[in-house]
Parts: structure tokens; C-alpha cells; sequence
């Protein structure tokens, strides 16, 4: 059995699915903190499967919108649809029970619990056990601690991290740090994942490493991904189509080219010719 | 594979509440020396026969249910509380009132126990579920703040409704821990009594012993249970980053509502026991000092963690009496005026009113603490120690021991 064969057995390798249509549909939504304009109108689609990146200097509002869609801010403007399904004024638990996971900027870990006990926390959507049953751990807390186990091993594997699945998580160095934050992520089985700058402060070899595991879970696990990122050199490798915000507006959509080549887009990153 | 510490062939395996050896064998020898330990016949610990340290002991078992019930919410859940005094009452009154005997205006249906006792745990669950709301939707100090209320609150309830506890000048009298079917006819077993079981001769304060032990154990094997299980990561998750808990599909509400049911069944278990255990009560017995002292128990045993508290009961507890033991002891010797040891011991002990010393044996005459002073200094000033030196608590200093001879004889 090759590796790629051996791999698939998480979620039941979706990445060869043929999948058409719209996972996400971004309308006209605005944010505002006061008189600052947060998010400012902004539209954009994420079709299935793909991977949609959003770039843009500091501030530009990124993070904002990651917010939005997790249901941590609510916009006073527009819509969000989860296949049609309206996500605004849902609480957070619920968006993420329906396939929305994502990491953070700076890393949310929970820091006193094992990288074992992180992961299955991300199960936490994917059990049915209740505190009764929990209570004496018998019947369906059994079987479900150790089914959710085998899947949360699986993910171990494939992030490659094996050798720290028993140590808090605060003591890990940063960059596994991310790489857990992506697999407990990964553990709620997303149909969209949300990466808020999953290499920043990297150094080229985990910056390498992470792009691998990106790639990976666009084309053996076929989720679709929203990524944040500051590193252009990743983004424009990696990405299938590109948004680019500037204070909070869309200023550009498109491949990786035709962003690369937007008049606006230069004005935003490198100002103008004098 | 046999003999190779750590290799696991199973996630049931390395999952299992006992997952290795050591903890196997010690988890054994505990509980056989718990279970040895009030007969007297433990080499070296002869002592814990004696009825005052069998009675202690059990004080201790019931403690350490009410602790048990705090962790769950401040030490996994992350949410302060100085309200848990407030929910043993309510167990302690739930209790009395179904099981209690009526008399004069005092309410009591002299129900058996097995109704009563897990009344007290279900009605203070209920009452949790009922204040709860109000108080999850604040945290930190403005929790603390909250709970505090709670005490308040229900010290005033319990003193003025006197047909409940009987005031606080008499208090009332708490039902017995008997085994009967209903209310009338002689219990199968009473733990009030002397008995004999299989041609021992067990004390009643032995049986009660026996009682409160098997209390404890469930306990401790249920907030183990929670802890290891998806509720108890959901707590955990809760406490060190809420924000990503929501978003990673924890409901916050739920789960802060949980602990806090969970916390109060507890916690009216352990006041239903703790004022059958003593007999009689007045409504001053719940105060917010009870509550302090369950705090104490977490923070010096080390919050968040089931052995830790079960150390941090035992601790808070045995202390004072391990103290006053010492005064005793110290104050023998230096009447006896021997020695160096008497002279050291009279730099700190007065043994009569003209005579200096930190610790005074008389109280009220001398200059000095009396050893209850002591006592409730020993106390605050343990608490401060352990917060800045040591945060884990007693679980904190066992994991360094644990550690050292995992390695020894290297370093690391």
C-alpha cells in the first residue's frame, strides 16, 4: 500500500470527489467598530473544494471577516450562506458543527491540556456522548473515546507529529504549535477551513512544511480553505483564486496572475510612481 | 512486550483510568490502607484507629466529595467560586427535610436514605440550574462577586426560616445514615450503632468510616470519568480559551451551566453528609468561611487536577489537628523542662501567663496566639505561599518528586 493509498483513509479521501458549486457565498456585509469600517462592503464566493486566499496590508480587515464568518462578530450589513443557509446571527458553536473550522493568527491552543486532548477537543462536534454517560464512562463514552482516538491518531500522522502527542501544548515550540492548531482544526472533519496566517513567523523549513500540509488537505482531503497570509510567495504558489482587501474594500479578485498584475492592487502594496 | 514501561498495543489500553503499573499498585495499596486504616492495625499509623482520627478521616472522605465538586467548576471549568457553601446548605436542608424527624414547628418526613440523599444531590443540582444563568454570563471577579451573593443570600434564608433549620440559637437535628425500606420499622443496617459483621466487632464509628469511603471513592471515580471524557475537555476548553472553544462548536452557555449543576450536586451530597456526619446544625454553618475553606482545599491540593484535590481536603483538614498535636507535645516537654528541646520549645510556647511564647497554651491569659489563632494563620498564610510558590499546589510538589526518580539515579 503506497502512502498517498494509506492517507486516504481520513474522512474517506473526499479529495478525489468531483464537487461543483458555491461552499460559501460573502454578500455586501459590513462591520463597523464605532466610525471605523471594519469590513466594507465586501462579496466573495468560495466555491467547493478550492483554495480561496485573502491578502492585504495590516489592517486591511482580514481577520475581521474571519470573525464574521465564525460568528465571533456580527455584521450589521449583508449576508453570509453556507450552501444557501443563512450563517449571520448564528452562535459559533452552531456555524462550526456545520463544517466551518479554522486557526488563529495568534495561536488559541489550549495551553494546559495534551496535543492528544487538543485534537479531541476538535472531535468535540463529531461525539454525541453526554455528561450522564461521561460520568461513568460506559456505553457510548467508550466507544466514542476510542473510535474518536483512532481518527485523532490518524490526524497525528498525517501532521506528523507523533513524537509530542503527550505534552501540553504550552510547551511545544511554536512552530508545532501551529501544526497542532491546524490538526485540532482537521479534527472537526471541516468542509471549509479558515487558516488565519499559518506561517507567520515561520522559518523557510516549517514555512515549507506547512505549504506540504496545505496542499495536502486541498487535494487528498479535498476541504476547501480560506487562507490569510502575509507570505506573497506562498500565496501566489498555493492559491487558486485571490482576494485583495484594503482598508476593509475589495480592491481585486482573481488568479494569482491577474492579482499579481492589478494596477490597484501595486498602489496598495508599493504605493504610487512618483 | 511484557515489562516494557509506557508500550501501549491499544488506545483502550492507554486510555484506561489506570494506565500503568505504578499507578495500578499504588491506586491498590491506598485504598487497602484506607481500608485497614481505622482498625488500628497499620504499622506506624496505629494512631488512625483511635475514634477523633476515624471520625477525622471521615470528615476528611466528605470534604473531599464538596472539593471534588468545586474543581470540577473552578479548577476545570475555570469559573471562581465563593458560593459552594451556599449549595451545601442546600443539600444539608434538602436532607433534613425529607429525611429529618418532625418536631415542634420544624419541618421532616423521616424518609429513608436512599431518598434523602439523592435529594440532596438532585435539588441543589436544580437550584444551580436556576441562579446558573445569571451567573455565566459574568466572569472572573464579577463571578466571584455573583457567588459571594449567593451566601449571603442563603445564610439569610436559612436563619429566618426556622420550621427549615430551626433557627440559629438550636438548629436542628440531621437524619441518621441508617438502611431502611420506608419510613417505619428497624433498619436493615445502622450505622449509629455498633455492629457485628461476620463476627467482627465494627463500631459504628468504623462502619460510618466505611460509609464515607465508598462516598468518596464513587466520587472520585465520576469527576475522574468527566474530566477524561468530552464534557470534561469541553470544561477545560472553556477555562483557557473560551473564545476558541465557541468556535471550535463547544456551547459556552451549556457547558458553563453544566459545571455549575454538577458543581452543586456535589456539593449538596457533601453537605448532606457532613451535617448528618456532626448531627446537629445551625444555619451559621454555611458561611462563606466554609466555602473559603473548599477554595484552600483546590489551591493548596492544586486546581484542576483529582488527586490534587483529594491531597488539598486531607491537607486542609489534618492540619489544625496536626498542629495542635505538636503544641501538646511541645508544651509536654517543656513543663518537663529538660533538655535542649525544652529550652528551643519555650522560645516559642507559653506555659504560663508571665511567660513569653508565640503560641500560647492558655488562652486568654497569656501574650500570644492560642493554637486556634495559630490555626487560622497557618491557614491564610498557606494559601499565599502556595499561590506564589507554587501554584500547582501539592499536586505541583508530587510531580516533582515523580519525576525526580523516574530518572534517578541521573538528573535527567
Amino acid at each position: 500500500m503506497t502512502a498517498k493509498a494509506d492517507r486516504k483513509v481520513l474522512f474517506g479521501g473526499r479529495g478525489d470527489e468531483a464537487r461543483t458549486g458555491n461552499i460559501l457565498e460573502f454578500e455586501g456585509v459590513s462591520l463597523a467598530f464605532g466610525g471605523v469600517k471594519a469590513v466594507d462592503g465586501v462579496t466573495f464566493h468560495v466555491r467547493e473544494g478550492e483554495l480561496f486566499s485573502i491578502i492585504g496590508p495590516n489592517g486591511a480587515g482580514k481577520t475581521s471577516i474571519f470573525n464574521c464568518l465564525s460568528g465571533v462578530y456580527k455584521p450589521q450589513e449583508g449576508s453570509v450562506k453556507w450552501r444557501g443557509e443563512q450563517l449571520l446571527g448564528q452562535r459559533p458553536d452552531l456555524i462550526a458543527s456545520k463544517g466551518m473550522a479554522r486557526t488563529f493568527q495568534n495561536i488559541e491552543l489550549f495551553e494546559h491540556m495534551t496535543v492528544i486532548e487538543n485534537l479531541m477537543l476538535g472531535r468535540h462536534v463529531r461525539m454525541q456522548s453526554g455528561w450522564v454517560s461521561d460520568m461513568l464512562y460506559v456505553g457510548r463514552t467508550n466507544r466514542d473515546e476510542l473510535a474518536n482516538r483512532a481518527v485523532v491518531e490518524d490526524i497525528i500522522d498525517f501532521l506528523e507529529i507523533e513524537e509530542w502527542r503527550k505534552y501540553p501544548v504550552a510547551l511545544l515550540p511554536y512552530g508545532i504549535q501551529k501544526r497542532v492548531e491546524l490538526g485540532r482544526a482537521l479534527a472537526m472533519e471541516p468542509e471549509l477551513l479558515l487558516l488565519d496566517e499559518p506561517v507567520a513567523g515561520m522559518n523557510l523549513e516549517e514555512t515549507e512544511d506547512m505549504a506540504r500540509f496545505i496542499l495536502d488537505i486541498r487535494f487528498e482531503l479535498g476541504i476547501a480553505m480560506i487562507l490569510v497570509e502575509h507570505d506573497m510567495g506562498l500565496v501566489m504558489d498555493i492559491a487558486d483564486r485571490i482576494m485583495v482587501l484594503d482598508f476593509g474594500q475589495k480592491i481585486a479578485e482573481g488568479t494569482p496572475d491577474e492579482v499579481s498584475a492589478n494596477p490597484a492592487v501595486i498602489k496598495a502594496y508599493l504605493g504610487e510612481e512618483v | 512486550m511484557r515489562g516494557r514501561p509506557l508500550l501501549y498495543t491499544s488506545y483502550q489500553e492507554d486510555q484506561s483510568l489506570l494506565n500503568t503499573w505504578t499507578k495500578k499498585l499504588m491506586a491498590a495499596l491506598f485504598l487497602a490502607l484506607l481500608l485497614i486504616a481505622p482498625f488500628g492495625i497499620v504499622p506506624g499509623l496505629g494512631f488512625l484507629g483511635d475514634n477523633d482520627w476515624v471520625k477525622l478521616m471521615s470528615q476528611v472522605f466528605i470534604f473531599a466529595i464538596g472539593a471534588l465538586g468545586l474543581n470540577l467548576l473552578t479548577g476545570l471549568a475555570g469559573q471562581v467560586s465563593l458560593g459552594h457553601s451556599f449549595f451545601l446548605g442546600i443539600g444539608a436542608y434538602t436532607a433534613a427535610w425529607l429525611g429529618g424527624e418532625a418536631g415542634g414547628a420544624l419541618l421532616g418526613e423521616g424518609l429513608p436514605m436512599w431518598v434523602w440523599l439523592p435529594a440532596a444531590a438532585v435539588v441543589p443540582a436544580i437550584i444551580g440550574l436556576i441562579v446558573g444563568p445569571t451567573a455565566v454570563r459574568v466572569r472572573g471577579l464579577y463571578l466571584a462577586i455573583v457567588t459571594l451573593g449567593l451566601v449571603i443570600i442563603g445564610e439569610y434564608v436559612f436563619r429566618n426560616w426556622k420550621g427549615l433549620t430551626g433557627g440559629s440559637q438550636s438548629g436542628r437535628t440531621h437524619p441518621e445514615f441508617q438502611f431502611k425500606f420506608w419510613k417505619e420499622g428497624t433498619p436493615l443496617f445502622d450505622f449509629g450503632q455498633d455492629a457485628t459483621i461476620a463476627g467482627f466487632q465494627i463500631s459504628s464509628e468504623v462502619s460510618t468510616y466505611m460509609l464515607m469511603l465508598g462516598f468518596a471513592v464513587a466520587a472520585v471515580l465520576v469527576a475522574k470519568n468527566i474530566q477524561r471524557s468530552r464534557t470534561g475537555r469541553a470544561f477545560q476548553a472553556i477555562r483557557d480559551r473560551d473564545v476558541a472553544a465557541e468556535v471550535m462548536g463547544v456551547n459556552e452557555f451549556k457547558y458553563k451551566l453544566l459545571a455549575f449543576g454538577l458543581s452543586s450536586a456535589f456539593a449538596g451530597f457533601a453537605g448532606a453528609l457532613l451535617a448528618s456526619f456532626v448531627g446537629r446544625s445551625i444555619p451559621e454553618r454555611f458561611d462563606l468561611f466554609l466555602a473559603v475553606q473548599f477554595i484552600a482545599m483546590i489551591i493548596i491540593g492544586g486546581a484542576g487536577t483529582v488527586s490534587g484535590t483529594l491531597m488539598g481536603a486531607a491537607f486542609v483538614l489534618i492540619l489544625p489537628r496536626v498542629v495542635r498535636d505538636l503544641t501538646d507535645w511541645g508544651a509536654a516537654i517543656v513543663e518537663s523542662g529538660e533538655g535542649v528541646l525544652a529550652w528551643i520549645g519555650d522560645l516559642f510556647i507559653a506555659t504560663s501567663p508571665d511567660d513569653f511564647g508565640l503560641i500560647n497554651t492558655l488562652p486568654g491569659v497569656g501574650p500570644g496566639l492560642s493554637v486556634d489563632q495559630l490555626n487560622g494563620v497557618l491557614f491564610g498564610l498557606l494559601i499565599v505561599l502556595f499561590l506564589i510558590f507554587e501554584p500547582l499546589g501539592l499536586y505541583g510538589i508530587w510531580l516533582r518528586i515523580r519525576n525526580y526518580w523516574k530518572g534517578w539515579p541521573f538528573t535527567y
